[in-house]
Parts: structure tokens; C-alpha cells; sequence
């Protein structure tokens, strides 16, 4: 790699032996990926992956400590991804005990390390920094060191930035030097698709279950989807957007994809369109019955399969603020027509803290409440992150959360059934 | 014995049993339940990986394509290495993804006393060959020797 006589000086230790780790970091990251040079980062934040204090992470912090002892600082003021607790969200005793006496032990210290390192303010917590509420959202072209993997993949192909699948802590070393690795999503040849998917379904296909099989199937290449604007129109709306966020939460959790391109839709797609399929591509089609068999391989490790739900989480990743209305009127129709009040399970939808309180500004926030349904702006992940939650049989609308824990996956339309009358229509 | 080689990542000689998945390995559905809760054995804990799960990694050669989802991967690496509940190496057939480059990376430059080898480009034909229990040796310069 071919480092610029600042960069060099720094990984030679002039400005101290930490930062001097901190390069050396980047620039073997790098060579692992042929990169030729590191190029500035242009976005105005950045974003952290970590937001967790688990006391298990004791070698995240020490590292973090490493780094404010030295006196180095975030280069550029960041969010992060969602706080693991709070006390809305329902927990037993012994949930309560394993959070805060066990599990989350650092989340204070931890929190404090990262207001010192530059965090934007204490409701910065979100995995969708990217909404308008948030105030994260990287413009066209612009350069990150992000790391979340559902804000990367959004960046990435809704936004037209340019960031590589990062890791924790890699996120924040690009952005204390101000400089990332140039290769693979940052340059124009990384970002050409390797696949065509061709969506051929005869109804609109479920987000988070499109961007499963999609995932299972690239890994981490770029497909370029076609197909899709049919049934999501050819505007970046907030329908189209939100739709695009759960899509690539799930391709990347799934999988591995950091970028994808849908054909008529996305920025990159809408100006280059199929000068962006790589030659040699290869071609996967999505049906109905592709999409059923995919859904039918989740395994479902609940101890009791038939149990009923104890408690349902949306918004994994983050929901938007019309997520949010959609839902409360979903919800509220579906119970007049089951003849309830009031939902038969517990429910929590997640949001950014910042869409929390715009939220609560409309008049949909009194109604969702009266449903009995909770809000928060809690990681479902980290919350159901331990062994009391596996014995406890928990449903979700989100791939990701499916994923990571043993949430069982149900399609928006089939978590509505079941949290208005227990699933019985 | 058959002899395999690759492209080195982080240096490091090891011999160690291999444990295989011919799918993508998922970095945190593998390692956070066991790094949690102090499973000793660092049994994977991914139940999509039916190769995998249940089985332990802790001091064993992991044979992978290369690692998926979510982008904590390189974080957990990074901290099964500074626990010392880490893979004895891991040997990756395709080029290695961003995730495990950068725990492999963080942990050979940030953690002291701990050499977890990992080498990558080994070829499909790697992963076709190794079985779960063969021993495997990996010198400093990326060859890879796999025992029946």
C-alpha cells in the first residue's frame, strides 16, 4: 500500500505509539484486500456498530481505554446502534436481574467512553442513523467508515455512498485517522453486480423474506435486482425506503450483501442501470414457491414449538416514523375486526429515539397506545440476547432477529393475525 | 497427507484438529452465547450451521469459505482471541471477507500473547478435501497440510 508522507509518519509512531496501532490496523485491514491506498472519509458522522455494555466485552473497552488514555478522538462526531435495555420493554424479574446485575454491567461506563470519543448526543442510538429524525444520512458518493451492517447495505444502495462491510472497532479507527482502505465497495469494479435476480412473484414479496433468500443465496456480491419496481414503484418514497431497509437488513444478516442494486430504483441502478452488471453474471429467480421454501427451511429451535407467543418484537432493524402510523392502523383494524381492544400479546415496536418523539407528536401515538402496544427505542438483539430468552417463545416480523436468536419468523401480515386474535383467523 | 497452500493473512504456526463448514460462517450466531455465558468448550451456537452447531471451536483448525453476517463479526473474533476462546486458526478457501480480516487483524495487532494463524485463498478444493477430525498443520508461509 502507498501511503501519503502524513500517513506514513503516523504509522511510523510520530504521533505516538497508539495511533501508530491504530494505522497499523488500517493498513493491514487493507493489504488483506489488495488496497492500493487509504482515501479520505467526506461523510459529516460516522456510525458505530457498538453500543452495548456487556461485561463480556471487557476487551472492547480496554481497548477503547487505550485509546482516550492516548488522547485520541473520533475524528468525526458519531451515532450508534441501539441501547440493549429499557425499562418499557417487558421483562421478569429474572430478565431483570441477568440485564442489569449480569449482562449489561459496562452500559454506563460504556456510554460514558463513548461521549468522550465523540458521540453526537445521548439519544444518538439508533441503527437507522440514516432516518431524516436522526440526522446521520450520508449524501451520494460520500466516503464512510460505518460498520452496522443494515445501515452499511441502506448507505450503500438507497444512499449511493461508499462504504465497505466493516467490522466494530474498524469503524471507529477509520474515522480517529480520518482515512478508510480503498477497495472492494468504495471503488467502481466492487460495486458492479455479480448476480441478476429476477423477482417473477405474483404478489408483492415480503421484505425481509426476499432479502433472506437473496442473502442465503449471493453470500456477500452485489445483485442486481429486477423485477422489484413493479411491485415497489420507481420512487425513493418512504414506503419504498422502509421497504428497502428491512430488504437489506435481511440480505445482510442472512448473508453477507453490503450493496445491492434494484433496477429503475436505486440511485446507482437508475443512472448506470445494466452498465452495472458485471460480465459472467450469474442469474437467480425468485418465485412464489422459491420464496415458501426458503421461509419453510427456518428452523425453529423454540423448546415447545407450539407454544404460544409470550412476546413479539417489530422494528429490527428500526422503524420509520410511517412504519410506525402504518402499523397503528394496521393494528387498530385488525382488532375492530376480531372484536378486541386490545392486542392478545405483549408487542414492542422499536424506533429511533429521535422517531420516537416525532412520533408521540401525532395522533397516532395516543392510538397505538390505547391498542396496548409498547414503543422503544431498545436493540430486540441485545434484548434477546442470553439463555432465559431461548427458553421464551418470542415472534418477530425480522429476518435479522430471526437470525441471531431464537425468534421465530412470521410475515408482517401473519404477526398482525396473531398479536389482534392469537393467530386463530 | 495433502498439502495446501495459501495466502497469509496473520503469521503463526499451529497444529490443530479441524472442525469443516462448507457454509458461510456466521461470526456472531457462532460465538455469542458461548463467549456470554463462559461455555468453556466455545461450542457454536449458529443454528443455521447444521455442520457447526453444537460442536466446539475453542483449539480447533476452522476449515470455512469465508465468514457472514452481522458486521459485530470482527469484534467477537477480536474478543474470543483476547479471551482466549478463539479458533486454533482459521483457514479460509475463498479470499477472506472484510469481518474476519479485520478480527484477525485487531487481534494480531491489539492482543498480546495470542497467535490465532489465519490464512485464506485456499481453494475449493481445500474444503472438499478436509473432514471434521483430520489433523492440520499450518506453517508461517501459508502452506497448509491437512493428515487423514
Amino acid at each position: 500500500m502507498i501511503l501519503t508522507k502524513e500517513q506514513q509518519a503516523i504509522l511510523d509512531g510520530e504521533k505516538g505509539e497508539t495511533l501508530a496501532k491504530v494505522m497499523k490496523t488500517l493498513v493491514m485491514y487493507g493489504e488483506a484486500f489488495e488496497a492500493e491506498k487509504l482515501v479520505p472519509i467526506t461523510s459529516k458522522y460516522n456510525h458505530l456498530v457498538t453500543s452495548f455494555g456487556l461485561k463480556v466485552m471487557s476487551p472492547v473497552y480496554d481497548l477503547m481505554q487505550q485509546l482516550l488514555d492516548a488522547g485520541v478522538a473520533s475524528g468525526q462526531k458519531f451515532s450508534v446502534d441501539p441501547r440493549p435495555i429499557d425499562k418499557n420493554v417487558p421483562a421478569n424479574f429474572l430478565q431483570n436481574l441477568v440485564f442489569n446485575k449480569f449482562m449489561y454491567t459496562k452500559q454506563n461506563f460504556y456510554e460514558k467512553q463513548l461521549e468522550k470519543l465523540g458521540l453526537i448526543d445521548k439519544d444518538a442510538f439508533s441503527c437507522t442513523c440514516y432516518m431524516d429524525e436522526m440526522g446521520n444520512k450520508p449524501g451520494k458518493g460520500d466516503v464512510l467508515s460505518w460498520a452496522e451492517s443494515s445501515a452499511v447495505v441502506y448507505a450503500n444502495s438507497v444512499l449511493g455512498a461508499r462504504c465497505n462491510r466493516n467490522s466494530g472497532i474498524i469503524d471507529i479507527m477509520g474515522s480517529i485517522v480520518g482515512y478508510v482502505p480503498y477497495f472492494g465497495l468504495l471503488t467502481d469494479e466492487g460495486r458492479k453486480a455479480t448476480w441478476i435476480v429476477k423477482i417473477q412473484t405474483t404478489k408483492k414479496p415480503e421484505a425481509q423474506l426476499l432479502g433472506s433468500a437473496i442473502g442465503m443465496k449471493v453470500m456477500e456480491d452485489v445483485p442486481f435486482v429486477r423485477g422489484l419496481d413493479k411491485w415497489i414503484g420507481n420512487e425513493l418514497d418512504d414506503t419504498a425506503c422502509a421497504y428497502l431497509k428491512d430488504f437489506g437488513a435481511a440480505t445482510a444478516s442472512n448473508g453477507a450483501v453490503g450493496l445491492y442494486h434494484i433496477e429503475n430504483l436505486t440511485p446507482e441502478a437508475a443512472e448506470l442501470g445494466e452498465s452495472l452488471i458485471a460480465e459472467g453474471a450469474k442469474e437467480y429467480i425468485i418465485d412464489d414457491a422459491e420464496l415458501e421454501r426458503v421461509k419453510n427451511n427456518y428452523p425453529v429451535i423454540w423448546k415447545n414449538v407450539d407454544a404460544s407467543p409470550k412476546l413479539c418484537f417489530v422494528g429490527c432493524p428500526h422503524l420509520s416514523l410511517e412504519q410506525l402510523k402504518s402499523w397503528t392502523d394496521s393494528i387498530e383494524s385488525e382488532l375492530k375486526k376480531n372484536g378486541e381492544k386490545k392486542v392478545v400479546i405483549p408487542t414492542v415496536l422499536t424506533a429511533a429515539p429521535n422517531v420516537l418523539k416525532a412520533f408521540e407528536e401525532t395522533e397516532y401515538a395516543p392510538r397505538l397506545k390505547a391498542t396496548g402496544v409498547i414503543t422503544s427505542y431498545i436493540c430486540p438483539l441485545m434484548y434477546m440476547n442470553n439463555p432465559l430468552c431461548k427458553k421464551m417463545p418470542v415472534i418477530t416480523s425480522s429476518n435479522k432477529l430471526r437470525t441471531y436468536t431464537s425468534a421465530r419468523y412470521y410475515t408482517d401480515a401473519e404477526i398482525l393475525g396473531i398479536i389482534t386474535n392469537g393467530g386463530k383467523r | 497427507m495433502k498439502k495446501f497452500e495459501g495466502r497469509v493473512i496473520t503469521p503463526g504456526e499451529v497444529t490443530a484438529e479441524a472442525v469443516v463448514t462448507k457454509q458461510g460462517f456466521n461470526t456472531l450466531a457462532s460465538f455469542q452465547m458461548a463467549l456470554q455465558f463462559g461455555d468453556k468448550e466455545v461450542k457454536c451456537g449458529d443454528q443455521n450451521n447444521e455442520e457447526l452447531h453444537g460442536k466446539p471451536l475453542i483449539g480447533k483448525a476452522l476449515c470455512l469459505p469465508q465468514t457472514i453476517g452481522s458486521t459485530t463479526g470482527g469484534l467477537v473474533l477480536y474478543c474470543a482471541c483476547a479471551m482466549k476462546k478463539n479458533p486454533a486458526c482459521m483457514l479460509f478457501a475463498n479470499h477472506i471477507d472484510s469481518l474476519a480480516a479485520a478480527g484477525a487483524v485487531i487481534a494480531d495487532v491489539w492482543v498480546d500473547g495470542v497467535t490465532m494463524p489465519v490464512v485464506d485463498s485456499l481453494g475449493e478444493e481445500f474444503l472438499n478435501y478436509v473432514k471434521d477430525g483430520m489433523k492440520i498443520t499450518v506453517k508461517e508461509n501459508g502452506v497448509v497440510e491437512v493428515e487423514d
